[in-house]
């Protein structure tokens, strides 16, 4: 049974629309599911679309559990996983940039090699990105090949945060993790390898639609920077 | 093996990747140092010293030589996926006219 964990903040468009594609694409290929909305106190009305979803698919296949305030992406999964019964848990983005129909992809990969981690990558096989320009496209393969050599991580996309997890494991790994940001989703791969967990990856790709209105800025590179060293300096 | 046997069997399991990094130079740094250093009883052939003395400048500048060209190679073929675009604004079309059918309020 798969457990999607949804955290959202100002997502009263998309919301309705993922939960659509993931509904759609489990009753499509029959996996046992249950979708977790995790909102931070969205001003916008994602809690109201929210509780229209539950009407209409089932409190036993939506389960809100919002937060007061915006809180965090880490902390947010941990009080998801509280309500989570799947013995798998799938974290994706709730603005549309990754799509539901990989999870069975992933589902299938997790099989194949009995995976403790499977990690969507935009980096390798068919994977990719779509919107970005070539600076960007720069900045984010400069990264990743820093990462590479600093961390030699053994999975091709670090910063992506769509990924399937063993329940135990996401568990195990909150416990370790502790930095914010892209840094979290990279810590998470690198404290997996650590304790020996095993991670499977699957091309993704990766759509996205507002980065004409959210650029990456000096201060998310240096926040990334200081992350990636402290990760190379203590893992 | 199981996680926990890991560090009795390998220490360089359980060393930071700053600290692997350390070692490796120090490693590499001595030997460097130790045959192009050398005082000149112990010193190694001249066309060996001649080739060991700008050697770290040389893979240094090779090492970027590297980097350059991969990033620039993963830069070029860094997959746009297009018809991921277009797939997902006729998914968004569709879960519209649905979500409407069944009375949500959009």
């Amino acid at each position: 049974r798969l457990s999607v964990l949804l955290p959202t903040y100002n997502e009263r468009d998309n919301l309705p629309l993922v939960v659509w594609m993931l509904v759609r694409t489990f009753r499509d290929s029959g996996i046992d599911f249950e979708i977790i909305i995790i909102d931070d106190g969205s001003p916008d009305g994602t809690q109201e679309v929210a509780e229209q979803l539950e009407k209409l698919y089932g409190s036993d296949k939506i389960l809100l559990r919002p937060r007061a305030r915006k809180l965090g992406l880490g902390t947010a999964y941990i009080h998801g996983m509280k309500h989570a019964t799947g013995n798998f848990i799938l974290i994706m983005d709730a603005d549309l940039s990754h799509h539901p129909k990989f999870i069975p992809e992933f589902i299938r990969k997790q099989k194949e090699g009995n995976f403790d981690i499977v990690s969507g990558t935009r980096y390798k096989g068919n994977g990719g990105v779509y919107g970005w320009d070539l600076k960007r496209k720069l900045i984010s393969r400069g990264a990743n090949f820093l990462t590479q050599v600093l961390l030699r991580p053994g999975a091709s996309d670090l910063t992506g945060s769509f990924r399937l997890y063993r329940k135990e494991v996401l568990q195990k790994l909150m416990e370790k993790c502790v930095s914010k940001g892209y840094v979290f989703q990279m810590e998470m791969i690198v404290r997996a390898r650590q304790l020996g967990y095993t991670i499977g990856e699957v091309p993704i790709s990766f759509v996205d639609r507002v980065y004409g209105e959210s650029k990456l800025g000096g201060n998310e590179i240096v926040s990334f920077l200081k992350g990636l060293l402290t990760l190379f300096a203590t893992t | 093996l199981r996680p926990s046997l890991i560090p009795l069997f390998s220490p360089q399991a359980t060393m930071t990747k700053l600290g692997q990094w350390l070692c490796g130079l120090a490693l590499l740094g001595s030997a460097w140092a130790a045959l192009a250093l050398a005082p000149p009883g112990l010193q190694p052939p001249a066309p060996l010293r001649q080739a060991l003395l700008p050697l770290p400048i040389y893979l240094l500048v090779a090492f970027g030589c590297y980097s350059l060209a991969t990033v620039g190679y993963r830069l070029a073929t860094f997959n746009d996926c297009e018809e991921a675009a277009a797939e997902l604004q006729e998914h968004i079309r569709a879960a519209r006219a649905d979500l409407r059918r069944q009375g949500l309020r959009l």
